[in-house]
């Protein structure tokens, strides 16, 4: 059987893409390819992943010039045909901005740049991102933004609660989501949300950062893992 | 004659501003008691090579929404200035 392929997204100033690169293709039939920005060509890929880092510098706003790049013109049209999307980091930025994900993300509310281990739980693991997940897991996984401070109209969260579409929340070590545990001040602890059609998903923490041993946490895997299962009809 | 579109981008005011309130404890800090707060935005100007003025504002406000500013968090505002 040929390999699917997993479309990493390359924008000047990514740098997990990589990191996420290796993380995807860590499984025996999944090969990533790269796609730079200023292509349209999205290689054949059955998922799309959109990698963290520093698109275009964070000029403007996090995400706000990448949304717009050509590149971001062929995987919008791909996620609205229902294919799968994963966006890390600041790509979760560039998803928000793109308008596949409702909300944004402002300035953590302690003004500083958070690059720490963190928990969090999936609770929703009805996803093709987290099928290999349990709603109780406690989840090791780290974050490094700036601006991860989730924000929406309260229409928009209830909408969100309503239809199942928060995928992770930060927790402390036990999986309680309290006050504390919330890194960068997100409405209702919110680390990651699925769109309505449940093929788009964005998460600030990094799963590629902990899908090795050596780093520390393999936590992370499983994320890849489920999409991979998804894809490959495993 | 293009016109300069003079445009602000600002934090809605139920968003925490996170960088106004650090300008603003430095200001009292440094003994400004009469401070009462500070909010920071984005000043951008953008030279629209339009003869219509009409046209300008249009356009103004297009990329005001489109680009420069994100409806979520952010207001826009601008002024149109005619360049001699």
């Amino acid at each position: 059987m040929a390999d699917v392929i997993v479309g990493v997204v390359v924008f000047p100033g990514s740098n997990c893409d990589h990191d996420t690169e290796y993380a995807a293709g860590s499984f025996d039939g999944v090969k990533p390819v790269m796609l730079w920005h200023n292509e349209h060509d999205l290689k054949g890929a059955k998922a799309i992943i959109l990698p963290g880092g520093f698109s275009y510098g964070d000029y403007l706003r996090a995400g706000s010039i990448a949304r717009f790049s050509p590149i971001m013109q062929e995987v919008i049209e791909f996620a609205r045909k229902g294919f799968p999307v994963l966006g890390i980091c600041n790509g979760f930025q560039v998803l928000l901005e793109s308008g596949l994900l409702e909300g944004a993300l402002s300035r953590n509310r302690d003004k500083k740049f958070l690059c720490c281990q963190t928990n969090i739980r999936p609770v929703n693991c009805k996803t093709i991102f987290t099928g290999q997940y349990k709603e109780d897991d406690v989840l090791s996984i780290p974050i490094a933004h700036g601006e991860g401070n989730y924000f929406a109209p309260s229409e928009v969260i209830e909408s969100l609660e309503e239809h199942n579409q928060i995928v992770f929340k930060y927790t402390d070590a036990l999986g309680e989501v309290t006050e504390e545990a919330n890194p960068n001040g997100s409405l209702k602890n919110i680390a990651g949300i699925i769109n309505r059609q449940g093929n788009v998903l964005g998460l600030m923490p990094h799963p590629e950062r902990a899908s090795e041993k050596l780093l520390g946490s393999l936590d992370g895997r499983p994320l890849f893992q489920s999409l991979y299962h998804h894809i490959a009809g495993v | 004659m293009p016109y300069t579109a003079k445009i602000k981008v600002t934090l809605r005011q139920s968003i925490l501003d996170v960088q106004g309130k650090a300008v603003e404890h430095a200001l009292k800090n440094l003994g400004y008691g009469t401070v009462e707060s500070a909010r920071i935005g984005k000043y951008i100007e953008v030279t629209i090579n339009e003869a219509d003025s009409l046209q300008a504002e249009r356009i103004a406000n297009e990329i005001s929404q489109k680009l420069l500013s994100n409806p979520v968090m952010e207001n826009y505002s601008f002024e149109l200035e005619h360049v001699k």
